[in-house]
């Protein structure tokens, strides 16, 4: 008796479009599209040549950092950046917190949820730069433009990965505990909080030092920090002061993000 | 005691998952409650606490009528109800203490709770209970690591916290071994014995069911198709609660689970309202 002939080829079935000749086009498409659209970008190629000098002298600001000269500049830009950065921060996560809950579709009634989400939308929706700008023009220059923007911006970030969060939960252990007679305040305290904290505490720390390496670009824009000294040094063509500025910032953010995946491990 | 009167629940989806049950369950008696998946076991159970919310009928235990209760009564009343659930459904980053104490949630204000500055007398009785399911030693543990067994009794812990009337428990045994199985379903039994507690135990296993309830109803399609001592359970009563192998059967089971899961979420939300 002969097994029944069965094929020896397999292929797995296309996921998206399953005419063939459509997903050779389609890849077709793509490929002149990126052909047309990188020859549409125009080089200035003698602009590039000169441009290369002063590439050269920035890198060299690099490799011979000038801490000295500007140190004063430098150390009160950064006292003031760090400042920016964790007052904003611990404000920005108080503030998200409640939004955060109201945004979690699954504990917040709806309008709640409705207006929750639109505050996060629009703080997604601004760009730190753009912000900045708007506070600066508003409260005038420094810190005060900065902390402010640092904080909305925050809010968009923790409050909407702290609701998807939310409603991610173990369903099952929010039953339990509803099935005793809790509250919705003792909800959120007994079957939410515990599991969403370790990610809160996570993700407050990781803004932390996103916080930090903004506050050096909205210093650009006139919002304070060690942002409107590396400005102004790059305005004096300082590179080694400029330079010596950038290895801090490395060297800062570098330390935030160890000891913060140290800690995060550790409340795991 | 508690009766149920002509319970239905139908699924906004349309699936009618219980159909006109009635049931008295008398001071004391232990209920063992079997059927094929989808025959509306966990939805009955999730009735009575009205975890899921009742189309119709009515629920009285005592002389209350939990259905159409508004949102601060219902609170009030599922203290009345302790429940033990499959997979033990503990807070698993809270210590065990903290979960047995979280029975006490529909009596404290919330004040307490949240600083964990629970009376004096709710304190020792959650240790009085812990020492009676025997985990005194693992009171400061978290609760995630325990073993199955361990959990499932910090589960009868945190339910019999509440002081409760009635024991609401659903597949107690599901995810749990066979020796420890037993070894749970008797502390359950003992318990119920001791304090004259009534319960309806939503079960899998027949033979479990056999060795340990009092009574038992079979569920199918949302009807009751037997009610009677464990020896009545023949085999002819088997076939007219399971059918002879239907298959089918086992699909609607998982769509009942999503319903009722479902319809648990929108219970949540509207608690939130």
């Amino acid at each position: 008796m002969s097994a029944p002939d069965y094929p020896t080829t397999w292929r797995r079935p296309p996921q998206i479009i399953r005419d063939r000749r459509w997903r050779i086009a389609f890849q077709i498409g793509i490929v002149v599209y990126l052909i047309l659209a990188i020859g549409s970008v125009e080089v200035n190629w003698a602009r590039v040549y000169t441009g290369l000098e002063r590439g050269q002298r920035f890198v060299l600001g690099f490799l011979q950092p000038d801490f000295d000269t500007r140190w004063r500049d430098i150390s009160r830009g950064l006292i003031e950046s760090l400042t920016m950065t964790l007052t904003s921060t611990v404000v920005g996560v108080a503030i998200s917190i409640p939004i955060g809950i109201g945004a979690a579709r699954n504990i917040a009634p709806r309008w709640i949820y409705y207006i929750c989400r639109g505050i996060i939308a629009v703080s997604r929706a601004l760009q730190e730069v753009i912000i900045a700008i708007f506070f600066v023009a508003m409260f005038g220059f420094g810190t005060f433009a900065g902390f402010l923007t640092l904080s909305f911006a925050t809010i968009g970030f923790i409050a909407k990965l702290l609701a998807d969060d939310i409603e991610e939960i173990d369903e099952a252990q929010a039953e339990a505990v509803r099935a005793t007679g809790a509250s919705w305040g003792q909800l959120l305290n007994y079957a939410v909080q515990p599991q969403v904290m370790p990610r809160l505490i996570g993700l407050s720390l990781y803004r932390l030092d996103i916080n930090f390496r903004e506050s050096a670009v909205i210093g650009i824009v006139g919002a304070g920090g060690i942002g409107a000294t590396l400005n102004t040094a790059i305005d004096r063509y300082e590179y080694d002061s400029a330079g010596a500025i950038l290895l801090i910032i490395i060297a800062i953010v570098m330390v935030a993000e160890y000891s913060s995946s140290y800690l995060r491990k550790f409340l795991q | 005691m508690l009766f149920l009167e002509g319970l239905t629940k139908t699924y906004k989806t349309g699936d009618a998952a219980l159909r006109d049950v009635s049931l008295t369950v008398p001071k004391g008696q232990i209920m063992g409650l079997i059927g094929p998946s989808g025959a509306g076991k966990s939805t009955l159970i999730r009735c009575i606490n009205r975890l899921v919310e009742p189309s119709g009928g009515k629920v009285l235990l005592g002389d209350v009528d939990l259905v159409g209760l508004g949102k601060a009564d219902l609170r009030r009343q599922r203290r009345r109800i302790g429940m033990i659930f499959q997979e033990y459904a503990l807070v698993e980053r809270l210590t065990v203490m903290e979960n047995v104490l979280s029975g006490r949630l529909g009596y404290v204000p919330f004040w307490r709770s949240f600083l964990r500055k629970y009376p004096p007398a709710d304190i020792q009785r959650a240790y009085q209970l812990l020492d009676r399911v025997g985990l005194m030693e693992q009171a400061d543990k978290r609760a995630d690591a325990l073993s199955g067994g361990q959990r499932q009794r910090v589960g009868i812990a945190r339910a019999l916290a509440q002081d409760p009337e009635l024991l609401l428990v659903d597949e107690p045994t599901a995810s749990l071994d066979p020796k420890t199985s037993r070894q749970i379903m008797r502390l359950l039994t003992e318990i119920c014995a001791e304090r004259g507690l009534p319960a309806i135990v939503n079960i899998h296993d027949v033979p479990l069911a056999q060795q340990f309830m009092q009574r038992i109803v079979g569920l199918r399609a949302g009807r009751v198709v037997f009610d009677g001592t464990p020896e009545q359970l023949t085999h002819e009563a088997l076939t007219a609660i399971y059918g002879a192998e239907d298959w089918n059967e086992m699909r609607r089971g998982d769509e009942e689970q999503t319903r009722a899961e479902a319809d648990a979420r929108d219970r949540m939300a509207a608690l939130a309202r």
